[in-house]
Order: structure tokens, then C-alpha cells, then sequence
């Protein structure tokens, strides 16, 4: 599902009171108020709460590492034993991981770099052009994306893909890009709108060109808005399942999440295959989101997802 | 946060020319910003705005996706309203919506609040809870497939509980329950963040003045809380109810519509279209749906442009 901006936010500042909490202005939070103690229950109830988030991903977990004999006894929680990695080499070949794995980085790659570049071309030839009609204009046409779901154009995009040969990752990286573009325009012009004209007007002084001054002074400080928005391309992007499925048609340049179909069908009992599988194609976004969080808690509230 | 969402009139940083705005178009714009805009334009264009053109041309049409068409006038639109697989998918689209948001923005909602009350392990406890929003939804339903189908009925078939004892996806009168707890698990960072957005942004005076006027916590709560932070629930709410309208890809992991057509969504039905042979038919149902969202999507500017609370 493509991630949905949520919030059209002006101060784009104004998100960053999430993180972890510290050096902030007051907060809704009651701890400063009263020296009392933090509250033991609360955090187990949340402790608690907590396990039915962990739960699915550690049953995935569990069940990639165990034999087949294991893994098919119905008994999802228990530990492997013994420890097998024979879930993996299997899932390997049986999904030709490496091809799917070439083809998600790349469509995913190709969508962040274009959401970040076009966006902030964009974002920028319409800030600074404000009072062109033109200008203006683009702006809402390009945010009407937001209101335009992928299903509701599907049908015609599947037609028009395959008839101009982009029946392929292209045209699904294509596709992404347009789909996530409003979100990076949102985030873009609003960040541009902060800064201050003078900032440009002296670098043309020292005679720097429009093209000079947005790749060597407006690009880099837009370098956090596109941390953001390349984030949630690469989230939007690697775990889609319907815009590939529908789009590409030579089932040999499938993504990850469109490969594991073949567990639903062929393999439906090879369920360490399949978990191990199913581990493979998650955890790259995992490890992402756990080095990446701040940009991604910020960028929910600035105007993010779907997701 | 300080937002007021979608402002009429955005003003540029360069805001100064607006107000020496009358001799608007004489100062001509520098060719290169045509080139930095027109990329978008013209991709964006193609890849949505021609697709969409033609679709909605499609559905006055009898088109079968190839070959000859017709103009059939509204024929399709019609035919839509008495057709039991449309009226079935937008039944269950609406109530699986509906029931969603619910239960979404309800735990996201206590979670929220829990998470910005004082408690140990913070940090540890939103990384965790933020993690189902970064995992594909078509993996992460495969996975609940499993669960409900495999592991589910072992704990009814010991407990003695009956309807427990086979899975619910191949239930028609419970598959749907496994959809919205998927969803949910999903759903909920998002709505959850956004929550902890709004909680921040109340100041901490307002409960200092409560408590010494002897305001419960359960009063402060009701009264002080959710009052304050009714623009970030309606935003959720209308947010979620729109993303939930869409649901696919965890539907196909679960339940890939069935037993039956009992799950079948809106865009599943749509996507049929493709290899059903009534494509023009599909299309009339996708416009349809197109301004369900639009209006969906216009009630969400109205209620935040209208509050200044978010």
C-alpha cells in the first residue's frame, strides 16, 4: 500500500518534539511535573502490549531456524531443535533469491533517488516561482495524487505499461516515484518556504548560477527532508505487493514480497522454507527502521503514511 | 505542533513579491526552472493523469481491455447497483473500514497515552511499537496466515473452544476478523505516532492547573485530553477510513477475498477487471470508488483547515 501524508505540516520543525524526548520544550508529558517515580505498572502493561507486536516477527524468526520435521509438528512457538539453516539455503534457490533481491534494490533505489530528485526540483521551481500561474498550479496538481489511490487507476496503468513496453521493474519504479512524489513535494516546499531568500540572493552575488545554487547550497540543506522522504520511498517501495504483482509480467523480475507467493501455492508445507523466506525479505526494512527512526517517527507526524 | 494543515495560500519565501504583486507576470521566470518543474509534469502526466483520463473514458464504454468498444452511455454505472459482487465488496470494504478504525485508533489512542506518561524504557518501547508499520503487509499476513491456520486451532481444539478449533480465514462469518487484526497490527504505529504528536503538544501547565483543582486522572483524561486532541483523532480517523478503503495486499495474504467472495475488497474486485473480460465494467466500478475517496479525502481538508488544532 503506498504510504498516505497525513499531516500537512507548515512547521516542519514542529514534528521534531517526537525522537527520544530529549532537550525538548515542555511536554504534554507529565514527568516534569512532579518528582514521583515513573510508573512500574504502566511500563509492564506496555511490556505486555508490547508482546503481540513481537509475537508474528518472533514466531518468523523461530520457525526460519528450524528443521522441516520441526517446523511442520503445528507447535509455532516452540525453539528450534535442533538449529537448521536448511530453511534458508532451500529458500534460496527455491525463490532465486538473489534475482528477486536484485530486482527490489533496484526498483526500490531508483524510487528514492527519483522521489528525492524530482521532488526537490520540483518543490524548488515552485517556491521560487510562486507568482506564476503555471507554477502555482503544479503544486496542487502534483499534491492531487494524494486523493488518487493506486486501485482506481490500476486497470489503465496495467493497460498503458504493457503497451509501451514498461511492463517491468522500470515501470514500476516509475509508477513509485509518481506515487510518492506529493509526499516529497508536500515536505520540500514547505521546508523551502523557511528559507530565506537573502541566503540565495548572495550566492548569486558571487555569481553562482540557479543550477549551481540549488545543487551546491538549497540541495544539501534540504539534506534532512530528504532523509525523510527517502525513507518512506524505501519503505513504500520495498514492500509493496500490488503495484509489482499487477504491473511486471515476466514472473523472473518479481520483487521479494511477490516471490513468496509460491509458498501459498507449491511449497504451502515447507514452512521453515517459507518463514526463512518470509525473514529474508523483512529484515532489510527492519534494519533500516532501526538505524533510521528518528527521520521515520518524524516523518509520520511532518506528513507520512500507509500505509 | 503549530500546523494548520493545507493553508489557502502558501506564501514563498520570496513573500515580498506578492506584495508588490500587481505587475505580476512581468518579471519573466529564468528558463532553468521550467526544466527543474517540467520532469514531474510531464511523468506525472503520463503514468497517473492519462491513466486516470482513460480509465473514466473506459467506463461509458462496453471496452473488454482489447479490440473493439463501443460507447454504452451508463450502462455500467447501472448495472453496478444491482450486481451482488459490487454491493458484497462494498459492503465489506465499508464495514472492515469502519470496524478498523476503530480498533485502531482506540489501542493507538491508550497506547499513545501510556507511552507519554512517565515510564522506563521509553525509547526501547516506541522502537518496538513503530516496527509492524516498516514490514510488508503482504509478508507479515502469510505469516498471521500461518498463525490463524496452524497454530490458532491447536489452542481451541485443547481449550475445547469451538469456533477456535478450525482456522477463522476459512470461516465466511469470522475471516474478516483475521483481516482487521492483521491491518490493525499494521496500522496502529502510524495512528499511534501521530497520537504522541498530538499528547506532546498539549502543555503540561494545563495538567498542573487540573490536578491542583482536584481533577481525577480519569477526568483529565476524558476532559482535558481528548478534547485537546480531537483534531489529531479526527485526522486519524479519516486518514485510517481512507487507507483501509484500499485494502489489498493483506486481504490476498489472508484470505485472497475468500472463502468465497466473503473478503473480497473494493480494489480486489476492481483488479478483476484485468483478466475478468469486463474491464469497462471495472472501470465505471473504480471511478466510483475514486470519488468515494475524493470525498472522503475533501471532508479531511475541510475538518483540519477549518480547526487550527493540528
Amino acid at each position: 500500500m503506498t504510504m498516505q501524508p497525513a499531516l500537512i505540516a507548515e512547521n516542519v520543525d514542529g514534528a521534531a518534539t517526537l525522537g527520544d524526548g530529549k532537550g525538548r520544550r515542555p511536554r504534554g508529558d507529565r514527568a516534569s511535573r512532579r518528582p514521583e517515580k515513573s510508573s512500574l505498572s504502566l511500563t509492564v502493561v506496555l511490556f505486555l502490549s508490547a508482546i503481540t507486536v513481537i509475537v508474528p516477527l518472533y514466531v518468523t524468526v523461530s520457525m526460519a531456524f528450524k528443521t522441516q520435521t520441526q517446523a511442520v509438528d503445528g507447535n509455532a512457538f516452540s525453539l528450534p531443535a535442533p538449529f537448521s539453516v536448511e530453511g534458508f539455503t532451500t529458500a534460496w534457490s527455491l525463490t532465486d533469491f538473489p534475482r528477486a533481491f536484485i530486482v527490489s534494490i533496484l526498483i526500490t533505489a531508483g524510487t528514492v533517488v527519483g522521489t528525492i530528485v524530482l521532488g526537490a526540483f520540483a518543490s524548488f521551481a515552485i517556491t521560487r516561482n510562486w507568482n506564476h500561474r503555471l507554477f502555482r498550479w503544479s503544486f496542487f496538481y502534483l499534491l492531487a495524487a494524494m486523493f488518487l489511490p493506486f486501485p482506481v487507476v490500476a486497470l489503465p496503468q496495467i493497460q498503458l505499461t504493457g503497451l509501451v513496453g514498461l511492463d517491468n521493474p522500470a515501470g514500476v519504479t516509475i509508477l513509485h516515484i509518481m506515487f510518492q512524489l506529493s509526499f516529497s513535494i508536500l515536505l520540500f516546499t514547505a521546508f523551502l518556504r523557511s528559507i530565506p531568500a537573502e541566503l540565495e540572493e548572495s550566492a548569486r552575488i558571487d555569481g553562482a548560477t540557479t543550477w549551481q545554487t540549488f545543487w551546491q547550497l538549497i540541495f544539501p540543506l534540504l539534506a534532512p527532508m530528504s532523509a525523510t522522504v527517502g525513507i518512506f520511498a524505501f519503505l513504500a517501495s520495498w514492500n509493496d505487493f500490488m503495484m509489482p504483482s499487477l504491473i511486471t509480467s515476466d514472473p523472473s523480475l518479481q520483487t521479494l514480497p511477490v516471490v513468496q507467493s509460491i509458498f501459498q501455492t507449491q511449497f504451502s508445507n515447507n514452512y521453515n522454507v517459507s518463514f526463512a523466506s518470509y525473514l529474508m525479505a523483512m529484515a532489510p526494512a527492519i534494519i533500516v527502521y532501526l538505524f533510521t527512526q528518528r527521520w521515520v517517527m518524524e516523518g509520520v507526524t511532518q506528513g507520512a503514511v500507509k500505509g | 505542533m503549530t500546523t494548520t494543515t493545507a493553508r489557502s495560500t502558501p506564501l514563498p519565501a520570496s513573500a515580498t513579491h506578492t506584495k508588490t504583486a500587481p505587475p505580476r507576470r512581468r518579471r519573466k521566470v529564468e528558463g532553468i526552472y521550467y526544466l527543474f518543474l517540467l520532469p514531474s509534469l510531464i511523468l506525472f502526466t503520463l503514468a497517473i493523469t492519462l491513466p486516470a483520463v482513460i480509465g473514466i473514458f473506459f467506463s461509458f464504454t462496453n471496452s473488454i481491455g482489447f479490440g473493439d468498444w463501443e460507447f454504452v452511455g451508463l450502462i455500467n454505472y447501472v448495472a453496478m447497483f444491482s450486481d451482488p459482487a459490487i454491493l458484497q465488496s462494498y459492503l465489506f470494504t465499508f464495514g472492515f473500514a469502519a470496524v478498523t478504525v476503530v480498533v485502531v485508533n482506540a489501542i493507538a489512542f491508550l497506547l499513545a497515552v501510556g507511552l507519554t506518561a512517565r515510564i522506563r524504557f521509553k525509547t526501547g518501547l516506541r522502537t518496538i511499537f513503530v516496527i509492524p508499520m516498516v514490514v510488508s503487509g503482504i509478508i507479515i499476513a502469510y505469516v498471521f496466515n500461518f498463525l490463524f491456520s496452524n497454530s490458532l486451532p491447536v489452542f481451541g481444539q485443547t481449550l475445547g473452544i469451538g469456533w477456535l478449533s478450525e482456522s477463522i480465514l476459512a470461516s465466511p462469518d469470522l475471516a474478516w476478523i483475521g483481516i482487521v487484526i492483521v491491518t490493525a497490527w499494521q496500522a496502529i504505529p502510524g495512528t499511534l505516532l501521530i497520537y504522541i504528536a498530538g499528547l506532546l503538544s498539549i502543555p503540561g501547565e494545563v495538567y498542573e492547573a487540573a490536578d491542583l483543582d482536584g481533577a481525577s486522572k480519569r477526568q483529565q483524561l476524558l476532559r482535558i485530553t481528548v478534547p485537546l486532541v480531537s483534531g489529531y483523532i479526527f485526522i486519524n480517523v479519516l486518514l485510517g477510513f481512507k487507507n483501509f478503503l484500499n485494502a489489498y495486499d493483506i486481504i490476498v495474504g489472508l484470505t485472497n477475498g475468500g472463502p468465497g467472495t466473503a473478503t473480497r475488497s473494493i480494489p480486489m474486485t476492481i483488479v478483476t477487471g484485468f483478466t475478468g473480460g469486463d474491464y469497462a465494467y471495472q472501470m465505471a466500478n473504480a471511478t466510483i470508488f475514486f470519488i468515494i475517496v475524493i470525498a472522503v479525502s475533501a471532508l479531511q481538508l475541510r475538518i483540519t483547515r477549518g480547526r487550527n488544532a493540528i
